[in-house]
């Protein structure tokens, strides 16, 4: 899951939402299981089974789909806050996703979601397979320590991002004291717009790192221990173990990682949020935060736009999203 | 867990594994850290690498001002808690033993749902509830917070009550007891580490939220603790002490959740529950 937490869901990410992953699989084992019902009692299981399904299905519903379909409206209509309130927004079709396309601030916040998501992934990932191989053999302590690698999975969000806020700080920040220490001028990481989307990136990577530590590992220790053996009676120095071995086997694992890893870390936005903003002046704004700025963050909210905004976010989400649902069917079906 | 043969000596992978683990754990620690420090201390130069002056004005400044966030943040934990399960468990059940024609497609769509950005359902349900008058209510937050676990519960009560053997189910059906109490009686117990396994992070999940509760009870009554240091550090505040010692407080939860149910995590695991 996002749970891993978070990416689970939440989000390591962004692990917050990450922290669905492991219930996903299970549901799809479900899915992949449910034979052809015996016809018999077709009839009364399928009452019985709909009626457990009942809330769900509202819930979903009411609490998904409407506030999903609410969105869609917001987005194709010009609302004010006047009109928000009241009703009456006049229908403008397609004049919000246009605005937003014409909008200088597109560019940089396309840019900025790519380079913030493929940046964290790269670090998240590599970090972490460096740490699963580290762990995937035993020793004294190995699993104290590797659990205690879970905190920064499961700290409240806004509790990493101000930590992270104070020892970025440009005049008290413990990052810059080291860095003094170590010659080097002190930088203003989260209020320079050369250094905010680095910042955010930081933060983000270091909630990310124990998901991806998480899976990898558990996928690692699906690989049989002869194999290793074998290898070693080769002559296989651990370098090549790692390429020959760990890595082929570890692919259909590695590639779900990183699937939920971009589905994740593409709707972060509460560490963003928390340490900059966005800013400044939009030098860490992703869709995210942009369409959140749009609608909160300025006195004049502006909704269409915000909501439109959102919904190429969410295009996005889910077009890996069902990249990762065939991998993993692929994975079940090998 | 499979324990291997323990290799020759790898005492210095411990030692190196000490080195990772600080250097992963600094900023917790330096929040710890700074939690004790004195307001003059703040911003000295070098910082106090150690609470040598410790000082519990922080964790005071927390006492005074953020006991009605902690307590609001426990009742919306808990209100999402009981609401995933009410939800989650009868679904789950359904999906894996009784399979109705079409389930598939309910599956597929509470997958579909971990996937949709949370910002995306902060502005619908912002929209919802300035139109209910719902904003800045708790049993708005409690049910925006539900969402994010919702789909994951009913996921992970499928995949833990697909274990449950059929003969005991049948076994009940001999007995006489109807589908609701064959649910009620038979397959809740028997699930109780998915249920742990749920509400713990259902919990975890609505008590850490911030993005939902800023867009919709940024001017409520009763907020939680996510928005209470929120506020302390938007208020320019600099008592940068008493901002980390309520993020210490917050982290609470998460940390002793961790220790005591961390058996329940660990049985749902190997239950095929939560599969990594």
């Amino acid at each position: 899951m996002n749970s891993t937490t978070q990416t689970g869901a939440r989000s390591v990410p962004g692990m917050k939402g990450v922290r669905g992953v492991r219930g996903a699989r299970g549901a799809a084992d479900v899915a992949r299981r449910r034979g052809p019902a015996s016809g018999r009692r077709l009839s009364s299981a399928n009452w019985a089974g709909w009626a457990f399904l009942a809330p769900v299905t509202v819930y979903l519903l009411a609490f998904y789909a409407y506030p999903m379909y609410r969105n869609i409206e917001l987005s194709l209509h010009h609302y004010t806050v006047r009109s928000f309130v009241h009703g009456g927004a006049p229908f403008t079709g397609l004049d919000n996703y246009r605005t937003i396309l014409s909008d200088p601030a597109f560019g940089p916040a396309l840019i900025h979601t790519l380079v913030f998501t493929g940046v964290s992934i790269l670090f998240q990932f590599w970090i972490g397979m460096g740490l699963a191989v580290f762990f995937s053999r035993h020793f004294r302590l190995s699993a104290t320590l590797r659990a205690l690698f879970l905190v920064p999975w499961l700290l409240p969000l806004i509790v990493s991002a101000s930590t992270w806020s104070w020892m970025l700080n440009s005049d008290s920040g413990v990052v810059n004291h080291v860095l003094h220490g170590l010659g080097i001028a002190p930088i203003d990481w989260l209020t320079s717009p050369k250094w905010s989307l680095a910042s955010v990136i930081i933060a983000n990577v270091w909630i990310g790192i124990p998901f991806n530590l998480v899976m990898l590992y558990s996928g690692m220790q699906a690989i049989s221990p002869e194999l290793y053996e074998a290898a070693e009676l080769d002559g296989a120095t651990a370098w090549q173990r790692f390429w020959k071995v760990t890595f082929p086997l570890l692919r259909p694992v590695a590639a779900i990682t990183l699937l939920l890893g971009l589905v994740y870390t593409l709707k972060v936005f509460d560490i963003i949020w928390i340490m900059t903003k966005g800013g400044p002046a939009g030098s860490s704004a992703t869709f995210a935060t942009w369409s959140y700025q749009l609608g909160f963050g300025n006195l004049l909210p502006e909704f269409g736009p915000g909501a439109a905004v959102g919904n190429l976010l969410v295009v996005m989400a889910l077009a890996f999203g069902l990249v990762y649902i065939r991998a993993q069917r692929k994975q079940r079906e090998a | 867990m499979p324990t291997f043969r323990r290799p020759r000596t790898t005492w210095w992978k411990t030692v190196v594994g000490l080195v990772l683990t600080a250097l992963m754990l600094f900023p917790v620690y330096w929040m710890v850290n700074e939690s004790l420090t004195r307001d003059q201390d703040m911003r000295k130069t070098p910082p106090n690498w150690f609470p040598v002056h410790g000082t519990l004005d922080g964790y005071r400044a927390v006492l005074h001002q953020q006991l009605p966030y902690l307590g609001t943040s426990l009742f919306i934990g808990l209100g999402t808690v009981a609401l995933t399960v009410a939800v989650a468990a009868p679904a789950g059940y359904s999906l894996a033993k009784l399979r109705p024609r079409g389930g598939g497609v309910l599956s597929f769509a509470l997958l579909i749902a971990q996937m949709i950005p949370g910002i995306i359902m902060a502005m619908g349900f912002y929209a919802i509830y300035l139109n209910l008058g719902m904003l800045g209510s708790v049993p708005g937050l409690i049910v925006a917070d539900s969402t994010i676990a919702v789909p994951f519960g009913t996921l992970v009560f499928a995949a833990f009550m697909s274990g449950i053997p059929g003969e005991l189910l049948q076994a009940a059906k001999t007995d006489g007891a109807g589908q609701l109490r064959t649910f009620w009686s038979i397959v809740m117990p028997v699930s109780r580490n998915a249920v742990v396994t749920v509400s713990l992070f259902a919990f975890l999940w609505a008590w850490s939220d911030f993005m939902f509760a800023n867009t919709l009870d940024s001017e409520g009554g009763a907020q939680p603790i996510t928005l209470g240091i929120y506020h302390y550090i938007g208020n320019n505040n600099q008592q940068w002490n008493a901002i980390m010692a309520t993020a210490v407080v917050a982290s609470v939860p998460a940390t002793v959740l961790l220790v005591v149910a961390q058996r329940y995590v660990a049985a749902g695991v190997t239950a095929g529950a939560i599969k990594d």
